[in-house]
């Protein structure tokens, strides 16, 4: 191949070194607005007034909204169980369900307004965690507070763990994660009095369109939503930006004029969505020699006051919960229980590196109470063509996972390493090393439950002098997706790479594309540009026929016609001349998946990747502090189109699932208010901390995938919890069922 | 009340009210964007300026006391259109993904190789420490910095 698998600089490398791109931060109108929210602080409530007389009277304000300003209150991805601003009346959910919303002339203005703005609440007491909620003496939304619930069952469990040599029954529990984009959210609204153009900081911008046009009841054509530059997502931008969006949006809509709102990082941290807490019990049960033959598990999702994305959250809690092996009997409940906290929702991993903690924990403790070496029980159970998931979904090809296995155990050389890490400890008396593994799955795409959304276009747009346009449904976040989508269609066209613009999307442009998450660009997007460029290719070629040319070749940024070279822009001045079409749409549909969602069996998702990752910690058992030194991770992706993108996804993940494992926290007061709200007390990796990572990849090509290729976004950071999780269970000889494992955990367990 | 700087070489006098920071000023009123606004709390390092040679996190400078101070961004790297070879190495490293947080390592690397041109890895992550960076892992945030210093080296 000309392009696909080889060492490209990202396209939008230039503007990103010199410090210009735009993001919603550096975006501005003449004339603009600024807003700000107001927020109750108290977790969980009748709101009974609002008064907004002494908050217009500050300077500069041009409006302060409430409910009664919201011409559609009503807000949901799944359920509209939320509101936009709640009413008088209603029900006040966690300590920053927005209750108003000011615009004025000064970031200042509109805060100093804010904090004028006067309610009163009637308190009620607070629900805060899972076990308490699950009483259901209080109801925080809906009618229960377990609202959703889905499952799998397969075989006969209980006759299988009967039969077992081992039961390994544990709990687990895990905490929330921050998304920690270095950019916070934000939105700029402008109604001209015909069309609502929204210019924000996203993932999803059709979820955007969507949900402003409902609560301003406007039909979808006369909102437009252009995505800016995004500093980061990983999930958090994936409907958030929507309750953004709406806010700007009803603010511009009353004022009319554009409106900038932009998130300081302490809203940030208390109305935005977060990794679910969970809580979950495990039974699993093996044969003698480490074949895993029942699971039984029972997962809980804090899914805080609002549902938001859930519902559909759990579905890749359910379908990963077995991780990356075959098990013919299953048994899985997952449920989504309300809190009086933040609503949680999608996070690089999606519901699933919670129970691939608990999973892979298993594992290990099989492992040893077997005898069976870590890394060979996992090779016992792993999946390989022929064999099925948990959920009964046959594989047929593109199963790299013992791939995965073979090449970590070479890549670090196991056997030595472990010997190594024996010798260290027999010398160390406060230092301790562990190993872990971990082996794990990822369904591509948003699977049978949402393939609705599961289709992509994008457009090839050849300039006359041979420069390409590309605009595509998904979005650039970051991970490098405009650079992909280019290599992609150089790869079709024999185009140069210099010369392909990747725009920023647009909804008044391609149709809805569904939402860039679930690791499903590369294939969707990545399908849909290929499509579109092959296209016009095609009509090239049947061109250049015409003209008498024999023989076509198609080079990079040359074409070979009858053994002359040709540069692409030559060849394109030639068929633009003569009218030939250069401008194209690409479609692209998933294959149609069998699944029934009552026994939550059969084909879960199009396909999946497979990856394994081994780390070395080092703990020091005086301050409880883990370092993680070295971490071996290979993942089976398929085809790989940018392996300089790939490396940097893997090791931006790797650090990312540190930070979850072991430092990442958020903590509530007694009444439910976050405690935690800027980064002088939320701990995110920094430089200070990194291990050395080896990355490496397997590539069992996806026949549906665009040139072979999966996706990686998520399984880059899922490989890293649980396989650190086990390397410091290693070190100490204890099992921590609890993330993060921090220094007070670590010196808990100790004592 | 107005204040008189030297942005990027250039003299420049802007009216700021006291609760101002300086980073708001380079930003909303000098149209100076690349220093950007993580945290506004001194946390992140993504609004990282040189501030008469020294690195500061510019979201924690009032810009009033800032009067007659010569500041340094990311936009005052580049000569004549030429990136700076602390850019150029960021490039060639493909050390951001979402770009967000550059500006502020670029502008931390120029103070560190400006005093140790030729750094450790300790010294590096020494200097880096107050940078976030949630994209990339920093792996290639580290090699481009001992690139930089390569090439400056050469340079020379
Ligand atoms: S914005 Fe200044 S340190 Fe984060
Ligand atoms: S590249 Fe996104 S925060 Fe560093």
């Amino acid at each position: 191949m000309k392009l696909v698998g080889r060492k490209v600089k990202r396209i939008d490398a230039m503007e990103k070194a010199l410090g210009r791109s735009t993001y919603t931060h550096d975006f501005e109108l003449p004339g603009m607005l600024y807003g700000a929210v107001v927020y109750p602080g108290v977790a969980h409530g009748v709101l009974k007034s609002i008064d907004t007389s002494k908050a217009k009277k500050v300077p500069g304000v041009a409006a302060v909204a409430t409910y009664k300003d919201v011409p559609n209150n009503e807000l949901g991805i799944v359920t509209k169980d939320m509101h936009v601003l709640v009413p008088v009346g209603g029900k006040v959910r966690f300590e920053a369900d927005p209750v108003a919303l000011v615009a004025a002339e000064t970031k200042e203005a509109a805060e100093e307004a804010a904090a004028l703005v006067k309610f009163e609440i009637e308190e009620l007491p607070p629900v805060l965690t899972i076990d308490r909620a699950l009483k259901n003496d209080i109801v925080v939304n809906g009618e229960r507070n377990d609202a959703f619930h889905r499952k799998i069952r397969r075989g006969d469990v209980e006759k299988a763990l009967e039969e077992s040599h081992l039961v390994i029954d544990m709990e687990f529990e895990t905490g929330y994660q921050e998304h920690a984009y270095l950019e916070t959210q934000g939105a700029v609204a402008w109604w001209d009095g015909n069309t609502m153009t929204i210019w924000g900081s996203m993932q999803c911008p059709y979820y955007v369109q969507n949900d402003v046009a409902e609560v301003l009841r406007l039909p979808l054509s006369k909102v437009r939503v252009i995505q800016l530059e995004t500093g980061g997502g990983f999930g958090g931008k994936e409907d958030v930006p929507s309750y953004i969006a709406v806010k700007a949006a009803l603010l511009s809509y009353l004022t009319m004029k554009p409106v900038k709102l932009v998130y300081k990082r302490e809203w940030d941290f208390r109305e935005t969505s977060k990794r679910h807490p969970s809580k979950s019990r495990y039974r699993v049960g093996f044969s003698k020699d480490g074949k895993v033959l029942a699971l039984h598990a029972t997962v809980y999702l804090d899914m805080g006051a609002y549902s938001t994305l859930t519902p559909i959250v759990m579905y890749r809690s359910l379908t990963h919960a077995g991780s990356a092996y075959s098990i013919d009997n299953v048994h899985v409940d997952v449920y989504g229980v309300y809190t009086n906290k933040v609503p949680t929702g999608a996070f690089r991993g999606f519901g699933s590196p919670q129970v691939l903690f608990a999973m892979e924990s298993i594992m290990d403790e099989a492992a040893k109470r077997l005898g069976i070496d870590p890394l060979e029980i996992r090779m016992k159970n792993a999946l390989q063509p022929g064999k099925s998931t948990i959920t009964g979904h046959v594989l047929k090809s593109s199963v790299g996972a013992k791939q995965t296995l073979m090449a970590v155990k070479k890549a670090s050389n196991y056997e030595k390493l472990k010997k190594e890490v024996e010798e260290f400890n027999k010398k160390s008396v406060f230092l301790k090393r562990g190993l872990g593994w971990s082996h794990v799955i990822y369904g591509v795409s948003l699977g049978s439950a949402g393939q609705h959304l599961d289709a992509s276009a994008a457009q090839v747009h050849v300039k006359a002098d041979g420069s390409v346009t590309v605009m595509i449904g998904g979005t650039e976040m970051g991970q490098g997706a405009k650079t992909v989508m280019a290599m992609i269609a150089c790869e079709v066209l024999g185009c140069e790479l210099e010369k392909v613009t990747v725009l920023q999307p647009d909804t008044s442009v391609l149709q809805d594309s569904g939402p860039t998450v679930a690791s499903r660009t590369t294939v969707f997007s990545g399908n849909a540009v290929k499509i579109a460029a092959q296209k016009i290719r095609d009509r090239i070629v049947e061109f250049l026929k015409k003209e008498g040319y024999k023989s076509i070749e198609i080079g990079k940024g040359i074409w070979v016609l009858d053994g002359e070279h040709v540069p692409f822009g030559a060849v394109i001045r030639k068929a633009n001349d003569a009218n030939v079409k250069l401008v194209e749409t690409g479609w692209y549909e998933t294959p149609k998946l069998h699944f029934d969602q009552e026994t939550g069996t059969g084909e879960a998702y199009i396909t999946y990747t497979f990856s394994t990752q081994l780390s070395l910690v080092e703990v020091d058992i005086l301050t409880g502090r883990v370092q993680v030194k070295e971490v071996w991770v290979c993942h089976d992706i398929g085809k790989v189109i940018n392996p300089d993108g790939a490396i940097g996804q893997v090791q931006g993940g790797v650090v990312q699932g540190m930070g979850y494992a072991l430092m990442e926290e958020i903590k509530h007061d007694e009444k439910g208010r976050m405690i935690i709200r800027n980064f002088d007390n939320y701990t995110v990796p920094l430089i200070t901390d990194i291990p050395k990572i080896n990355a490496m990849f397997v590539e069992e090509e996806f026949e549906e995938g665009p040139f072979g290729a999966k996706g990686l976004g998520e399984p880059s950071l899922m490989s890293s919890p649980p396989s650190i999780a086990n390397a410091v269970s290693n070190a100490l000889g204890v099992r921590f069922n609890r993330l993060p494992i921090t220094p007070e955990e670590v010196l808990l367990k100790l004592s | 009340m107005t204040i008189t700087l030297n942005v990027n070489g250039k003299n420049v006098q802007v009216d700021v009210q006291p609760n101002e920071t300086l980073l708001d000023v380079l930003r909303n009123k000098l149209y100076i964007t690349g220093p950007k606004e993580g945290c506004g709390n001194g946390e992140c390092g993504a609004c990282t300026i040189l501030y008469n040679g020294k690195v500061v996190n510019s979201c924690l400078v009032l810009a009033l006391e800032a009067d007659g101070a010569e500041i340094l961004t990311i936009e005052g790297l580049t000569k004549d259109g030429r990136l700076h070879p602390i850019q150029e190495a960021f490039i060639e490293e493909n050390a951001f993904q979402c770009g967000f947080c550059t500006p502020g390592f670029v502008i931390s690397t120029k103070a560190l190789l400006d005093r140790n041109p030729n750094p450790s890895n300790e010294d590096i992550i020494e200097a880096l420490a107050g940078n976030l960076c949630r994209c990339t892992g920093y792996q290639t945030i580290l090699k481009a910095v001992k690139r930089a210093a390569e090439k400056l080296g050469v340079e020379k």
